[in-house]
């Protein structure tokens, strides 16, 4: 809508304007519904950014030379172009050559491609400050490479940037608003709908920031209840690692 | 019966810096070995050496009956035999003290939850911290975190423990409970290398004194070379670290 | 590759410099106020802002952008100027992680640098602008330019609600005709890549200059 285009119908409401979040509340099952696919959207890229994310980290980390530059170079690029474009690039991209994805299953991916650069960065700095000299401690007491990965590597790591990582998932949770823009009817994308059907934009906006106000509070209490059961160390002693 | 390490004209460097020049020397089992001399002198690079924490170089090397001078040494059965104790204490941060211990017996001997327990308590009654089983690394003293870092190399039941200056970061009140805890293992047996500036200690506990001089043995003895030395250095030495 | 196409993306990327200076400037003045209110000895004046931060950090820019739009046809005003519409929409959102960043900086220089402050005497305002403003500066720059990375991406969404036409906008405009995606987008990721990596790489030297600084 074109900024000018309201001025005519709203005239009379000019000098006192009523609010009607009523309107607005009865097409909540729209709104829920929105909200509901959002929670999925962010939930399944959270769960696969997270394990692609470390799995970048640890190839930019220990893997070999070419294998670094290349995940180095995606991780740069994908952390320096914005979300809207890579969605654009990747979904009109891939449907003009003829590749036809479901718009969830497009929407995903490019929310993956997305995330999973940052979280790469995020895991890379944890398992960078894990010291040499813990490893050297672990390959004498003869673990193998791979249980000093997992429990001398990554299980600090991730106890040390974890909140890094909630607060990242937030942001991809409301950063997933931008997907609307290529046809995801996630709850921004249900906005256009419920303002066609009650023309009170401004209170479906206010309504809009509501339900995201619930599901970040409710994603960051998800996260620290994950936490507490993560890391005992700190649920015990309260500092941190 | 062999000797427990057999080194003979170990060669070690790191880029063009020669820092072992030939180094040759045998610890025996339930002998005690104390390695001293200056900073720098290599000595941190031999004992590593003898836990493949370095690649050698050059020379011979047999550890527990493991020759480290091949291609494609056996590095598991190596860090079976060996435990090694580090100035730094090296405890995993994340973990409890009990965590700690435990971990490498259920992880590399597949001892069950219950086994390995058992032998951890065992351990860590040992170094005297029974008390401190759920602690967390830095809820502990320096001291302290050292001993439980000596109970999670004996928790592997090893043949020889390695120790690096295991004191240097610690003052001298604290110095001394750890020091308690090598001479009981001492007492008890166990071979042990040490490499160490606590020369009372060396002196009381040793049953070999190795003195390191940029990158060779300078001098090797009982631990009467320490009052009698035969060389002007190893008695300049002594002279400046009593 | 047609080259209209190339000065119109040209043109858009105009739009996104200014509007991405524009909303460093703004958002960057509320962001310090913010962050100054969760100092303040003024309790009311510290939950205001805690609770600014954490409501703004709950929302998606997006739907800020739909309120700042489309709030001021309340008073009668239907014609807010995209540009300007945007500009405050994104200068709320900002004042919040900025404020954040900020409020951090200032709370990290050492406590006992606030302590001497006080017993020199000074009064609060010459306490703050004399000893721990100078100081948090130098914390506060790889953090702030790594943030101006994320303000000059986040300008691709303002042609959403707000319909103001910056690079994303006119590349869109452009696949509209044209219908090829990979280039017409690539080279508005290229564009966009090219202004934010050189501060990606700047926030990161200076970070690590810091760091060496106060080992
Ligand atoms: N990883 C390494 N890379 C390069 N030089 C090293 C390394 N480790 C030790 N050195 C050098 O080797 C020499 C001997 O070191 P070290 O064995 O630690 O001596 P000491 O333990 O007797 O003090 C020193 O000059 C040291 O700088
Ligand atoms: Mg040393």
């Amino acid at each position: 809508m074109a900024p000018g285009d309201g001025a005519g119908r709203h005239t009379e409401e000019r000098v006192n304007y009523t609010f009607d979040f009523g309107a607005i509340l009865q097409h909540s099952d729209l709104l829920l519904d929105g909200a509901w696919t959002t929670l999925v959207l962010a939930f399944w890229a959270t769960i696969s950014g997270f394990l692609m994310g470390t799995l970048c980290a640890v190839g930019a980390t220990s893997g070999p030379r070419w294998l670094r530059a290349i995940l180095i170079g995606y991780v740069e690029v994908a952390r320096n172009t914005p979300l809207l474009i890579q969605s654009y690039f990747l979904i009109f991209g891939l449907a003009s050559a003829g590749v036809r994805l479901p718009i969830m299953v497009g929407a995903v991916i490019a929310l993956v491609v997305n995330v999973t650069a940052y979280t790469a960065e995020v895991m890379r700095a944890g398992i960078e400050s894990v010291r040499k000299g813990q490893l050297e401690a672990a390959e004498c007491l003869g673990l193998s490479r791979f249980q000093i990965f997992m429990n001398i590597i990554l299980r600090p790591a991730m106890e040390r940037v974890y909140p890094s990582l909630a607060s990242l998932f937030v942001l991809l949770m409301l950063g997933s608003s931008v997907l609307s823009a290529v046809g995801v009817e996630e709850l921004f994308g249900t906005s256009n709908r419920v303002q066609s059907l009650t023309y009170r934009n401004f209170e479906t906006f206010i309504v809009l920031g509501g339900f995201y106000l619930a599901l970040t509070v409710l994603m960051r209490f998800v996260f620290w209840a994950l936490g507490l059961v993560l890391f005992p160390r700190q649920r015990k002693l309260g500092t941190a690692l | 019966m062999s000797p427990i390490v057999e080194m003979r004209e170990l060669r070690k460097s790191f880029g063009a810096v020669d820092v072992l020049k030939g180094v040759t020397f045998d610890v025996e089992r339930g002998q005690v070995a104390a390695i001293i001399g200056q900073s720098g002198s290599g000595k941190s690079t031999a004992l590593r050496c003898i836990d493949h924490l370095e690649k050698i170089n050059g020379g011979e090397l047999t550890v527990c009956g493991h020759a480290l001078h091949t291609d494609k040494p056996d590095l598991a059965a190596l860090r079976k035999d060996v435990g090694i104790v580090f100035q730094g204490y090296n405890l995993f941060p994340h973990l409890t003290v009990g965590q700690n211990i435990t971990m490498a017996p259920k992880l590399v001997h597949r001892r069950s939850r219950k086994e390995a327990d058992e032998i951890g308590r065992e351990m860590i009654a040992k170094v005297g911290l029974a008390d401190r089983w759920d602690y967390y690394p830095e809820q502990l003293s320096g001291g302290q975190q050292q001993r439980v870092a000596i109970a999670r190399s004996l928790a592997m039941q090893p043949k020889l423990m390695l120790f690096d200056e295991v004191t240097s970061a610690l003052d001298p009140k604290l110095t001394g409970e750890v020091l308690r805890v090598m001479e009981k293992l001492a007492s008890e047996g166990m071979t042990m290398i040490l490499v160490t500036h606590e020369m009372q200690f060396a002196r009381n506990v040793a049953d070999k004194v190795i003195y390191m001089r940029d990158g060779r043995v300078h001098e090797m003895g009982g631990p009467e070379i320490l009052s009698q030395p035969s060389t002007p250095e190893l008695a300049d030495f002594v002279n400046e670290e009593f | 590759m047609n080259m209209n196409f190339l000065l119109l993306l040209l043109d858009g990327l105009k739009g996104t410099v200014i509007l991405s200076l524009l909303t460093f400037l703004v958002g960057g003045t509320a962001g310090f106020i913010v962050a100054l209110s969760r100092l303040s000895p003024f309790a009311p004046l510290r939950i205001a802002a805690q609770l600014w931060t954490q409501v703004v950090q709950g929302i998606p820019l997006l739907v800020i952008m739909g309120i700042v739009y489309f709030g001021p046809a309340i008073y009668g005003i239907f014609a807010v100027p995209p540009l300007i519409a945007a500009t405050i929409a994104m200068a709320i959102w900002a004042s919040a992680y900025l404020g954040e960043i900020w409020y951090g900086c200032l709370r990290s220089v050492n406590k006992p640098q606030w302590e001497a402050a006080e017993c020199l005497g000074l009064t609060r305002w010459q306490r703050m602008s004399r000893v721990i403003l100078p100081q948090a500066l130098r914390l506060a720059i790889p953090p702030t330019v790594g943030f101006m990375v994320i303000i000059v991406k986040n300008t691709s969404i303002s042609s959403l609600v707000v319909g103001y036409a910056e690079l994303s906008y006119n590349a869109k405009v452009i696949n509209n005709s044209s219908f090829e995606p990979f280039l017409y987008f690539g080279l508005a990721g290229l564009f966009y890549f090219l202004v934010c990596y050189p501060l990606s790489v700047q926030a990161r030297a200076l970070e690590r200059k810091l760091n060496v600084a106060n080992r």
